[in-house]
């Protein structure tokens, strides 16, 4: 079969580039092995978030955020998208210092935000415990729920056109082919690799898989309102190589809470680890001492696909046919709209809206050949 | 000092209550896991209104009288590593971890719901759920009640609130007199189980028992009026307060799969001596296939005495444990569910009470060809508190999706039982100087 572009993995992000694609009039393919949006897409919390980390970053998931706020009413109900905002919780003086630098970065791109005392902030969130110092508020963030997304952008891409290859292993993706595990291949003019975690057919690159535990509970309708986040896990987040937890906790429409979070390299099996899970859950107790009255219903693992500048690979590669949108680590909910979009440019030959040299692949095969070196 | 239970059962029904007498003969130190908070399972259910069988009076003096230790109000969370398993205490709210060198599953078994229209309405309940709630007081004195579905359980349940004061206004069994012969046949080959079937007769005696029937739809405004039933050929509709429906039961399967027993055809497989696929497991009762109380303790009794070592014992009960499964299969047969029954929703009908799933959103996915975990992932269906337990079954028998995996906790548990370390052998040593 002959299409313009053949997209490898049916994530969220393979889906949002099969449909920004299918838009354009391109005669699209999608190749899933598995069943669609069952990987990090649907480990993950589904939180769209502005993230301040680096200049490169903050760009992307402020152009994703944007794009999801531009799509909210085309969203069907079951994608449960909630603008709950985001508060990210001081908890001494030394991290509210961090909340006004949060600001004034925020501020440079025209990211609202709010800065809340204590007072607020315990008026914003009773269940906090007493003597937190502050935090910060980002009411545009939101949260939804990424497989029933996913697979919406996957249903719409469908519906102009695309064609769904589903149960179907690429073994090797170059010059414009695609070989399938049962020997057959696949043509087209383009092949976005999408595979998130998984780097087989693009062995050049460093991708991590990067453990985290989450577990839901049952329906607690108000307990908190925000997505909470400590200040301190920016810091927990780059940590690149110890283990680390972090109190992040959101609410879901239905009342649930979703619990997080924790961030493991070295772990590369998807069992729940006890001690990791214990450290996780106690760090919440500590921001919310209530939460462990609460019934858990499931606790799960995932892998973030993490690279190692922490930037996602969104771009052409050294093969002109092949190109990625993979490496997201925990921000391929957010990000997915936007790296779609740039992908859509780079096809399409049109003008990016923002910045898209810092998520060339080319960055990952240069660390590669400087390892080797 | 660290302690080991030489064989430890979950499970303090009719089959874990035999397997604990069975394996403590040999001296053994044996403890019986239950998250009930006495002795004696779904059938034998402590409360009002209890029967004096003789079976379970006998049976519930034995265990009594053992020396195995039971453990009650306890839920098995997770299995961390081989021969360890961990179980919620809601008593003391401790995550307790217990040490074995053999296992005993012994989970019984649960009600199957099939959804209909209305089935959500208050008023329409589970046939033993009912039962339950009779013994633990709730009055149906005066109440009409239709009890309705499949299987031997809608009798015993609708004698048992006849006897409580309800006025059973009709039996419903979907299942056809034809169908139902060759099982009737087995019965009668059991003097025993004629005894059963006559005293619930007697007891039954001016209630209509209409075979071929089934329920459509419950109705009422707000909650359950009116019942309509039909028999394949007419509808009407019977005036009633109370709709009891269980269409059969199906094996817990939750722990068997949690701990990596093998199962086939919907049940544990094991071998004549009750050994599942994985070593040092035994399982026994209906989650080897539902074959009622008589099987669940012969294989109680074969299990506890192999896993006491005792393989001698528990031959000489391998061909009556035979004929007690031969039992059960043709009961399995008689009471299949009808294609009928698996047509009675519409598509805003609730499955999945948890999640608020229909079942024209599940139709629309398996229509297009999707499988359990699409269905899962993009609905939610079985994945509430109930875990599925109540969805579980349904949706198989609908769909023929099936849940092949089991995830910790196994029960809803409350945070704090992943965040204070499993307390193990304080408890252990505690529970045997009780015991002593």
């Amino acid at each position: 079969m002959q299409f313009d572009v053949l997209i490898l993995g049916a994530g969220i992000v393979g889906s949002a580039c099969a449909l920004e694609c299918a838009r354009a009039g391109m005669k699209v393919g999608i190749v899933e092995p598995n069943v669609p949006a069952n990987g990090a897409s649907a480990a993950g919390m589904g939180h769209i978030v502005v993230m301040d980390d680096s200049p490169a970053q903050l760009a992307l998931s402020r152009y994703g955020r944007e794009l999801w706020q531009q799509m909210r009413q085309a969203l069907p109900a079951t994608v449960e998208y909630e603008q709950c905002g985001t508060l990210w919780v001081a908890a001494d003086e030394e991290e509210m210092q961090e909340v006004h630098a949060k600001q004034r970065t925020y501020a440079s791109v025209g990211v609202e935000t709010e800065i809340l005392d204590a007072q607020a902030l315990e008026h914003a969130e009773p269940q906090l415990r007493k003597g937190l110092a502050g935090g910060l508020r980002v009411p545009g963030d939101g949260v939804i729920y990424p497989p029933a997304a996913a697979r919406f952008f996957l249903d719409e891409a469908i519906r102009l056109g695309a064609t769904l290859l589903r149960g179907v292993l690429p073994v090797a993706a170059a010059q414009g082919r695609v070989k399938l595990q049962d020997g057959s291949g696949l043509s087209a003019g383009a092949i976005v690799i999408a595979t998130g975690v998984n780097t087989s057919l693009v062995p050049w690159i460093t991708v991590q898989p990067r453990k985290g535990h989450l577990v839901i509970t049952d329906r607690y309708p108000g307990f908190v309102r925000h997505q909470l986040v400590e200040l301190g896990y920016l810091k927990s987040a780059h940590k690149l190589t110890a283990d680390s937890v972090a109190f992040n906790v959101q609410p879901r429409q239905t009342g649930q809470l979703l619990i997080g979070s924790s961030r493991q390299y070295s772990d590369a099996v998807p069992d729940v680890d006890a001690a990791i899970l214990r450290r996780m859950l106690d760090r919440a107790s500590e921001y919310l001492p209530r939460i462990s009255e609460l019934s858990a219903i499931r606790v799960w693992t995932g892998f973030r696909a993490a690279t190692p500048d922490k930037l996602p690979l969104i771009g052409p590669t050294p093969d002109r046919s092949v190109f990625l949108a993979m490496g997201f680590e925990g921000l391929g909910i957010t990000n997915a709209p936007g790296a779609a979009r740039l992908v859509g440019d780079y096809l399409l030959g049109r003008e990016p809206a923002i910045d898209r040299t810092p998520f060339l692949p080319g960055r990952a095969l240069k660390q590669a050949e400087a390892m080797r070196a | 000092m660290s302690m080991r239970w030489d064989v430890l059962i979950v499970g303090a029904g009719p089959a874990g209550m035999a397997a604990a007498v069975a394996a403590s003969r040999g001296r053994l130190r044996v403890a019986v896991l239950d998250d009930n908070a006495a002795a004696g399972g779904q059938i034998w259910r402590r409360g009002l209104g209890e029967t004096a069988e003789p079976a379970k009076q006998k049976m519930l003096h034995a265990f009594k009288e053992c020396g195995a230790v039971l453990l009650a109000g306890r839920r098995v969370v997770q299995a961390p590593e081989p021969g360890v398993l961990e179980a919620w205490c809601d008593e003391t709210n401790v995550l307790e971890r217990y040490h074995y060198d053999r296992l005993i599953l012994a989970t019984g078994a649960r009600e199957r719901f099939l959804p209909f229209p209305g089935w959500t309405l208050p008023g329409v309940m589970g046939a033993g759920g009912l039962q339950a709630l009779v013994r633990g007081g709730y009055d149906v004195r005066g109440k009409r009640v239709v009890v309705a579905g499949t299987g031997p359980l809608l009798m015993a349940v609708a004698a048992h609130l006849k006897h409580d004061g309800a006025k059973v206004v009709a039996i419903c069994e979907q299942a056809s007199m034809a169908r139902m012969l060759p099982f009737a046949a087995q019965l009668a080959k059991k003097p025993s189980k004629i005894l059963q079937a006559v005293a619930l007769g007697a007891n039954l005696r001016g209630v209509s028992y209409k075979t071929g029937c089934w329920p459509v739809a419950a109705i009422g405004n707000g909650r359950l009026q009116h019942v309509e039933l039909t028999d394949g050929r007419r509808r009407w509709t019977e005036q009633c307060d109370l709709l009891a429906c269980g269409f059969h039961l199906v094996p817990n399967l939750e722990l068997p799969l949690l701990f990596g027993c093998r199962v086939e055809n919907d049940a544990v497989a094991v071998n004549a001596m009750q050994q599942t696929s994985v070593a040092g497991v035994y399982c026994a009762g209906e989650p080897t296939g539902i074959a009622g109380v008589d099987a669940a303790l012969l294989q109680g009794e074969i299990a506890g005495l192999a896993a006491a070592g005792n393989t001698g014992g528990a031959e000489k009960l391998v061909a009556r444990s035979k004929a007690e499964r031969a039992f059960g299969e043709a009961m399995t047969s008689a009471f299949r569910l009808r294609d009928e029954v698996l047509r009675l929703c519409d598509a805003n009908t609730i499955v999945c009470r948890c999640e608020d799933v229909s079942y024209g959103s599940l139709k629309a996915l398996a229509d297009e060809k999707n499988n359990w975990t699409d269905a899962k992932l993009l609905t939610r269906c079985g994945m509430g508190p109930c875990q599925g337990r109540v969805c579980g079954p349904a949706v198989e028998a609908l769909f023929g999706w099936k849940n092949a995996s089991v995830r910790p906790p196994v029960f809803p548990v409350p945070i704090a039982a992943f965040i204070t370390e499993p307390q193990s052998e304080f408890d252990n040593q505690q529970a045997l100087q009780e015991m002593q």
